[in-house]
C-alpha cells in the first residue's frame, strides 16, 4: 500500500483548485508571471511515452503548469491566470471542501489574517428588502430627473439649532452675534478611508485626483478622507487639501509631518475625522502588515519596516466626556476652529450611547457622526473580527437618527453610514435608503476598489488586501504589482461612477417628489419583510 | 387638489363671500367639507376685540367639558353667539350637535398679566380642551384668540352655506380678514381638524398642497412647540414654521421663505448675506417643504401672506381693487366677486407677496 503523509497540507485542502489544461497551453509563461501569490509555478512531468502494454520503458519530459502547495503561497482564485492565458488553458475552481484556514491555525499557531469583507454574510443584506414604495403621483406630481433642478448637498460640521445661533435683528436684517461652529456643504458622499499603505500609492493617488477632478471640473463636491496614514506633504500644502478630510486613529500615523506641514498649508483641509472603530473589525485597531510598509510609507508614516498595529483604543483616553474635551478640542484648536472634526466608529449595539453623549456635548465640537457597518472592507484583518465582530449598519443609523428625532436634535451632528453599500450592484440605491433613514451622506471605500479593477469578492475570491500581493495593484505595495494599476483610468472610472451615481439619485429622488436630499424621509421606503418594518419603522408592503 | 382663498377689506365682510369665491373652483368636489377663518372682528363682536373669542363644535357632552375647564380656570362668559341654524332635509353635512362661538373674560388673577402671561393662559387652555374632547371624542375645539372666529365643517360647501344661513349677509357677523377653503386634504382622513385654515396664536395658514417633507416637518416640529399638535394635514407644518420664525425665534417675516423653501448652495454662495443664510438653511433643514405647495398666511399684524413652492408647482392669483384685496387658487373665484379690479398678481416661486393692513402689496423676492 503507498504510503501519504495526512498531516501535510494537501492540495484538496487548499480554497481553490488550479484545473490545467495541457493540451491548450502554448507555454507562454504568462500565467506564472502574473501570479503574484507564486501559487503556479511551471515544472516537468516525467511520463511514459509509449504504451503501458510495452515492455520498454520510454519516457518523456512534459512541460506543465502545477500548483503549489503551501501555507504561504496558495491560490486565492483572484483569476489572473486564466485572464492572460491566451488559450484558456487554466482557471482556478472553488473548493468546497476548503480545509485551508484549519490547516493554517493547526500549523502556525497564529490567527488568520485576510483583507476584504466578511465571507459569511449570514445576516443578509436589508437594503436589498426595502424599496421605495412612496410614489408621487397625481396629487404630487413626481420630479422629472432630467429637466427639473435637485440639490445634492449636505452640512457637515456641527449645525446648532435655530434659537441656540444667537441672530441679532437689524432692521429687517439678521446678523450673527457669536462665532458658530464651522459647517461646509459637500456632496453626500464620502471617499474613505483608505491609507497610503493598506492601498497602493497608485490608487490613492487616483482616489485624490478623481476627487479633485469631481469638484474642480464637474462640480460635484465630493470630499476624499486619507485615512489612517498621512497624506503626501506636497498634497497638504496644495489647494487641493481643502478637498481632503485628514484622519487620525490610535496610531497617530503620518500626524508627524502633518503638523510639520501645517504652517505652510495654503488652505485649511475639508474637515478631521477621529476614528476611534471601523466596521470590518470593531473592537481591533489598524493591522499593516510588515510586507505592506513600503519604503514610501515609512517616510509618510515616519515607522520602520515593521508589523504597524494601531492600538485598539486611543491611549490616554478614557471616556467619552475626556475625548470629547481632549482629543476634539486639540483637533478643532488645531485649525483654529475653522474645520469641521468628526468621529468614525463601528456600528455596535453602544452606537447610540456614543451618539447621545456627542450630542449632549454642551460644547458642540464634534461635526459628524461616521457609523461604520459590519459589511465594511479592510485592508488587513484577523479572520475572526470580520467574520464574527460587528453590527449591520442599517438598522444601527436608524436608532441614532430616532434617538436624535426623540430629543428634537435631528441634523445637529450630521451622520454619515457606510459599510458595505453597493455590494449587490446597487449603490445609488443603498446610499438613497440610507439617507431616507436619516443619515445627512454615506461614505465608501470599497466601491471605488471594486471600478479599480478589484478581482475579490464578498465570498472567497482573493481577500489577499493584507499580502501586499493584490494582483489588481490597488492594495499592493510591491512595484511590479502596483504598476499594474493605471492611475488615470482608475480616476476616470471612480469620476464616472459618481456621475453615474448623481444620475441615480436624481433618478430616486425625482419620482418621491423632492428636489433636495430626503434626509429622514423614511416614509419613502417600504419593506416586504415584517421584522424589518418593525425594526426600522417604516412601512410593510406585500 | 385644495382651492384656498384669503380676503382682506377695508370694509367689514360677510363670511358670504367665501362661499361666493370658492364656488366656481369646486369642479370635481369631493364634499370633504368647508370652512373659514375670521379675522379683525366686526358686528356683534366688533366691542371684544381684545377678549378672548371660543370656536368650537362638540356635542353635549364635550360643551359641557370644555364650560367646566373654562370654569375652573376661571374665565367667564362675556357673550355667546350660535348661528341660526336650517336643518332642512337633504343638505350634505355631517352636522355636530353645538357650535359655540364664546366671548370670554380672563381670570380675575389675570387682571394685571402682560400680553405674554394671557397668550401662554390662552393657548394651554386651547391644547387642554382640546385633549380632553379628544379623549372623550365629544368634539373639536378650532380656535381661542381674541379677535378670531373659525368654523369647519364636513360636507358640501353649498349646503354648509345653507345649514348656518351663511349664503345672505348678516351685519352681525363681519370681517375684515376672512379666509376659506372649499375642500379638505383629501389624501388622508376626512377629519374637521384637517380643514383649512389652521389657526395657532394670532396665526392663520391655509395651502394647497402636498408637502413631501411632511414627515420631516412633523418629526421636528413635535418637540419645538407645545402647540405644535395635531398634524391631520401637511399643511398644518407650514403654519407652524410660519409661527415658529416669527413668534418663537422673533426672526424678520423675509426668513420664512429661506425655511421653506431655502436658496441653493450655489445661489447662496453668491449673496452678501451668505452667512445667515447657509446657517439657516442647515439649522432649519428639517423645517424645509417639497411638493407642490401654495401657502397663505394672516399674521398677527393683520398682514397677508403668499408663497409657493420652490418650482411654483401650485396655482395662485391675486387681484386687488380700492378697498379689497384677494388671494385665490384659481382666476375664476376672483372674477365672480370682483371682477373689476386692478391687473393680477401671479407670484413666482421666489416671491413672497405680502398685503399690509392698508392693502398696500409688497413683493420681496428671497
Amino acid at each position: 500500500m503507498a504510503s501519504i503523509n495526512v498531516n501535510e497540507l494537501q492540495k484538496s485542502d487548499l480554497p481553490w483548485i488550479i484545473e490545467y489544461d495541457e493540451s491548450k497551453c502554448i507555454q507562454c509563461g504568462k500565467c506564472t508571471a502574473a501570479c503574484s501569490f507564486n501559487a503556479i509555478s511551471p515544472c516537468v512531468e516525467f511520463r511514459k511515452s509509449n504504451s503501458i502494454n510495452s515492455p520498454d520503458r520510454k519516457f518523456e519530459k512534459v512541460l506543465v503548469i502545477k500548483q503549489n502547495i503551501s501555507l504561504d503561497n496558495y491560490c486565492r482564485g483572484c483569476g489572473m491566470c486564466s485572464n492572460v492565458c491566451p488559450n484558456g488553458a487554466i482557471k482556478a475552481v472553488r473548493n468546497k471542501d476548503d480545509k485551508y484556514s484549519v490547516a493554517y491555525r493547526a500549523q502556525k499557531a497564529d490567527s488568520f489574517k485576510k483583507g476584504g469583507r466578511s465571507n459569511l454574510n449570514t445576516e443578509g443584506r436589508t437594503l436589498d428588502k426595502i424599496k421605495i414604495g412612496r410614489i408621487s403621483q397625481m396629487t404630487d406630481p413626481s420630479l422629472d430627473a432630467q429637466r427639473h433642478t435637485f440639490e445634492l448637498r449636505t452640512p457637515f460640521g456641527r449645525v446648532l439649532k435655530a434659537d441656540k445661533l444667537n441672530f441679532d435683528t437689524c432692521g429687517e436684517v439678521l446678523y450673527e452675534t457669536t462665532s458658530l461652529p464651522p459647517v461646509s456643504w459637500i456632496y453626500p458622499i464620502i471617499f474613505g478611508d483608505m491609507s497610503i499603505g493598506a492601498v497602493s500609492w497608485r490608487m490613492w493617488e487616483a482616489v485624490a485626483i478623481a476627487t479633485a477632478y469631481l469638484n474642480e471640473v464637474m462640480g460635484i463636491p465630493v470630499r476624499m478622507c486619507t485615512g489612517e496614514g498621512g497624506i503626501p506633504t506636497k498634497l497638504l500644502k496644495s489647494r487641493y487639501a481643502k478637498y481632503m478630510i485628514l484622519q487620525i486613529a490610535s496610531g497617530h500615523f503620518g500626524w508627524n509631518r502633518i503638523l510639520k506641514a501645517m504652517p505652510d498649508m495654503t488652505e485649511d483641509p475639508a474637515g478631521i475625522i477621529i476614528k476611534i472603530g471601523q466596521g470590518a473589525k470593531p473592537g481591533d485597531g489598524g493591522l499593516l502588515q510588515a510586507s505592506k510598509v513600503a519604503r514610501y510609507v515609512q517616510e509618510i508614516r515616519g515607522v520602520p519596516k515593521a508589523d504597524l498595529l494601531s492600538p485598539p483604543t486611543h491611549q490616554g483616553l478614557y471616556s467619552i466626556e475626556e475625548s470629547v474635551q481632549k482629543m476634539f478640542l486639540s483637533m478643532n484648536a488645531a485649525f483654529n476652529f475653522k474645520v469641521p472634526v468628526a468621529v468614525k466608529v463601528a456600528a455596535s449595539v453602544t452606537s447610540v450611547s456614543v451618539y447621545n453623549n456627542l450630542l449632549r456635548d454642551p460644547y458642540n465640537i464634534v461635526g459628524g457622526f461616521f457609523l461604520d457597518g459590519l459589511a465594511a472592507g479592510t485592508g488587513a484583518a484577523h479572520e475572526i473580527s470580520l467574520n464574527h465582530t460587528g453590527h449591520p449598519i442599517t438598522s444601527k443609523l436608524r436608532d441614532c437618527y430616532l434617538t436624535a428625532v426623540k430629543q428634537g436634535r435631528q441634523g445637529e451632528i450630521p451622520l454619515f453610514a457606510g459599510g458595505g453599500l453597493g455590494q449587490t450592484g446597487s449603490f445609488a440605491a443603498d446610499a438613497f435608503k440610507l439617507i431616507c433613514l436619516g443619515a445627512n451622506g454615506v461614505f465608501t471605500g470599497s466601491m471605488l476598489l471594486e471600478t479599480a479593477g478589484c478581482v475579490g469578492s464578498d465570498t472567497g475570491k482573493c481577500n489577499a488586501c493584507n499580502t501586499g500581493l493584490c494582483p489588481a495593484g490597488i492594495a499592493a505595495q510591491n512595484d511590479n504589482l502596483v504598476k499594474r494599476l493605471d492611475v488615470d483610468k482608475v480616476a476616470q472610472n471612480i469620476v464616472n461612477y459618481i456621475l453615474a451615481t448623481d444620475i441615480e439619485l436624481k433618478k430616486l429622488m425625482a419620482p418621491i417628489g423632492c428636489s433636495s436630499l430626503p434626509i429622514g424621509r423614511s416614509d419613502a421606503l417600504i419593506t416586504v419583510d415584517k421584522h424589518i418594518s418593525n425594526r426600522l419603522d417604516i412601512q410593510y408592503a406585500c | 387638489m385644495c382651492r384656498i382663498g384669503a380676503v382682506k377689506s377695508k370694509k367689514r365682510m360677510h363670511p358670504s363671500i367665501a362661499l361666493k369665491l370658492m364656488q366656481s373652483q369646486q369642479e370635481g368636489h369631493d364634499d370633504s367639507g368647508f370652512a373659514f377663518v375670521m379675522q379683525d372682528l366686526g358686528g356683534i363682536f366688533e366691542n371684544y376685540k381684545e377678549l378672548p373669542l371660543l370656536s368650537m363644535a362638540a356635542t353635549v357632552e364635550g360643551t359641557r367639558l370644555a364650560e367646566d375647564i373654562l370654569r375652573e380656570i376661571g374665565f367667564s362668559r362675556v357673550m355667546q353667539w350660535s348661528p341660526e341654524i336650517n336643518n332642512q332635509k337633504g343638505l350634505k353635512i355631517e352636522a355636530m350637535p353645538n357650535y359655540i362661538f364664546e366671548v370670554l373674560q380672563y381670570p380675575r388673577s389675570f387682571k394685571h398679566a402682560t400680553k405674554q402671561e394671557k397668550e401662554e393662559l390662552l393657548i394651554d387652555t386651547a391644547i387642554k380642551i382640546r385633549k380632553t374632547l379628544e379623549e372623550a371624542k365629544a368634539g373639536y375645539i378650532y380656535s381661542f384668540w381674541p379677535d378670531v372666529l373659525t368654523l369647519k365643517e364636513i360636507g358640501s360647501p353649498k349646503d354648509i352655506g345653507i345649514y348656518f344661513n351663511l349664503w345672505e349677509g348678516n351685519a352681525d357677523l363681519t370681517a375684515g380678514i376672512i379666509t376659506a377653503q372649499c375642500r379638505q386634504n383629501t389624501n388622508y382622513d376626512i377629519v374637521r381638524y384637517a380643514a383649512h385654515p389652521f389657526f395657532l396664536e394670532g396665526y392663520t395658514g391655509l395651502a394647497n398642497g402636498e408637502n413631501t417633507f411632511f414627515e420631516k416637518n412633523r418629526d421636528y416640529q413635535q418637540k419645538l412647540y407645545k402647540g405644535y399638535i395635531g398634524f391631520e394635514s401637511d399643511s398644518q407644518c407650514l403654519l407652524y414654521t410660519l409661527h415658529y420664525i416669527r413668534k418663537i425665534l422673533k426672526w424678520p417675516l423675509k426668513y420664512f421663505k429661506h425655511t421653506i423653501t431655502p436658496l441653493s448652495y450655489d445661489e447662496i454662495t453668491t449673496r452678501k448675506d451668505r452667512e445667515i443664510l447657509l446657517r439657516i438653511k442647515a439649522s432649519l433643514a428639517n423645517l424645509e417643504i417639497n411638493g407642490p405647495n401654495t401657502f397663505l398666511a394672516v399674521t398677527p399684524e393683520k398682514e397677508l401672506l403668499c408663497v409657493c413652492d420652490s418650482k411654483k408647482l401650485r396655482p395662485v392669483v391675486i387681484g386687488k381693487n380700492k378697498d379689497t384685496v384677494i388671494m385665490t387658487s384659481e382666476v375664476a373665484g376672483l372674477n365672480d366677486i370682483m371682477p373689476e379690479r386692478d391687473a393680477d398678481i401671479y407670484p413666482n416661486e421666489r416671491e413672497t407677496i405680502i398685503v399690509k393692513d392698508d392693502l398696500t402689496i409688497e413683493r420681496w423676492l428671497q
